[in-house]
């Protein structure tokens, strides 16, 4: 029913542009708050949809998808959270899926934080995955299978000292359990203890940060996933095979969800960005298109 | 938010009802909501770092708990110490010895970023621009030559000694337009990114925030 009924709606909202466009060619514009409506219209109704569009994996997720899936059980994996709130609805969905595999798979994950909430958004994505049963099933257990050693201020130095010794930076977990306590965290020394480094990353520090360290200085092996903001910046290192594979934005969420068989809020909320997009463009359209008309009309 | 308080989600609702009231014409809600977000957001940060730089980092490190096994790091009196000279900046007699942590600072992040630069984003991204124009299919020496037509004219563009004539300002055109182009990009993605932030409010109202209502009333 509710599908039904956002769907309609979702269709009216677009076929009321023609009037919009109408309306803006005989020069009445409309007001920037209609404006902020259709949006809102665009990215609320796809919500109400039972509809998941369709997504085409990219190499750049399956590059990091594939090095993920050839790292074998117990391999260590160093996850930095490196966001806040504010980039969840990016980047929450990366790091679910991450760790529903990670679990599945039974890869030792080792969480940090270089911005403040970073471990607090780590451990809501873990929460959310131990919703799912089949991760629930594999039963991981904190301090063993995975642990959290929370926030550490100092930027980028944090990640160079890291290089000569996680220890000296993370010399307790975020339980305040001693680092040589946790059976997880034996034999981990530095970076080269380390099979794997995912970022997830808003801004500095971050994804660059990581790559210019851990990658360059210390021969760390990194994937991403970026707010789409950021994801430009990163595409260089990319490129320069300086990282495996990245994420960018909602959509690199959704291809991450659809490459590890894993649908969630990446895939739901995809269709509510395609509306959006649909709607910015087509206000671009009218805005062009009366603007031309009216240049013409003038010329005339 | 699997763990939040019924409370917590209808409290952060309205706030972002607020906020968004915003779009109709500033209002006193608005300003409540954005004093608030500020209030929170600087308090959470001054409590964060007091935290984890002066309780976690420093004084576990310099008088680590009995028994725990962790021995007493004295490296970070230097750090101690240091911090305590940049808040002399509040004394004007002696707010000069607050110019020492700076330099420590200034110094330190100096160093770092230009090997870290150089190495980074210098000679790895020249080395990745350098690539043989001929690949093995179509689109990767499509890829090739764009990439370095789009490198040289952009360079091209950025050069002042020379005037934009003839062929050499016809370059520089092509440059432009290669910066426009790259500019357009990065302005779609950010405008993906902002769209995000919207469906992930839309999608808490409406999923967390209204099934939290209708269970609290």
């Amino acid at each position: 029913m509710a599908h039904n009924l956002a769907l309609i709606g979702l269709v009216l909202t677009g076929l009321s542009l023609i009037y919009v466009l109408y309306r803006t060619i005989a020069g009445n514009p409309v007001d920037r708050r209609v404006v902020f409506i259709y949006v809102a219209l665009a990215a609320g109704l796809p919500l109400f949809m039972d509809l998941l569009p369709p997504v085409t994996v990219t190499p750049d997720v399956q590059a990091l998808v594939d090095v993920l899936e050839e790292l074998p059980p117990h391999s260590k994996v160093l996850a930095a959270f490196d966001y806040d709130p504010p980039s969840a609805p990016e980047l929450q969905p990366m790091a679910v899926a991450f760790f529903k595999f990670a679990f599945k798979k039974k890869l030792d994950v080792i969480i940090v934080g270089l911005w403040p909430q970073g471990p607090q958004q780590a451990n809501d994505a873990i929460a959310t995955a131990l919703l799912d049963s089949s991760v629930m099933a594999a039963g991981p257990i904190y301090g063993e299978d995975y642990v959290n050693l929370g926030f550490q201020s100092g930027n980028e130095f944090v990640i160079q000292r890291m290089g000569s010794g996680f220890k000296a930076m993370f010399p307790r977990d975020e339980r305040q359990t001693p680092y040589d306590s946790i059976p997880v965290l034996q034999n981990i020394v530095n970076f080269s203890n380390i099979d794997f480094v995912m970022n997830f990353s808003s801004g500095k520090p971050g994804t660059i940060e990581w790559v210019q360290i851990a990658v360059d200085r210390f021969g760390a092996r990194l994937g991403a996933g970026n707010t789409a903001v950021q994801a430009p910046q990163v595409y260089p290192y990319l490129r320069a095979k300086q990282m495996v594979g990245l994420l960018g934005g909602m959509s690199g969420a959704a291809e991450f969800e659809k490459a590890l068989s894993m649908p969630g809020n990446g895939s739901i909320m995809l269709l509510s960005q395609i509306s959006t997009h649909a709607i910015v463009i087509l206000f671009i359209i009218i805005g062009n298109t009366a603007y031309f008309r009216t240049r013409k009309r003038k010329n005339d | 938010m699997p763990d939040a308080s019924p409370i917590g989600i209808f409290i952060a609702g309205l706030l972002t009802l607020g906020i968004f009231s915003f779009l109709y014409k500033d209002n006193p809600v608005y300003k409540v909501c954005e004093a608030i977000f500020i209030g929170v957001s600087a308090a959470y940060w001054a409590v964060e770092y007091f935290y984890s730089a002066l309780y976690r980092k420093f004084w576990l490190g310099v008088f680590p708990p009995a028994g725990s096994g962790v021995e007493a790091d004295l490296l970070l009196w230097g750090g101690a110490i240091l911090g305590a000279l940049m808040l002399c900046r509040m004394i004007p007699k002696i707010n000069w010895l607050s110019r020492w942590p700076l330099a420590f600072i200034v110094g330190a992040t100096a160093g770092l970023y230009m090997m870290l630069f150089f190495v980074s984003n210098a000679m790895k991204q020249i080395e990745s621009t350098m690539q043989p124009l001929i690949q093995d299919s179509l689109l990767e020496t499509l890829g090739s030559f764009t990439i370095a037509i789009g490198t040289i004219t952009g360079l091209i563009y950025f050069f002042f000694s020379k005037e934009h004539k003839g062929i050499f300002g016809g370059a520089a055109k092509v440059g432009i337009w290669v910066l426009m182009v790259t500019f357009g990009a990065s302005f779609g993605y950010t405008v993906m990114s902002r769209m995000s932030l919207l469906i992930g409010r839309m999608d808490f109202l409406f999923n967390s925030w209204a099934t939290n209502f209708g269970q609290m009333f």
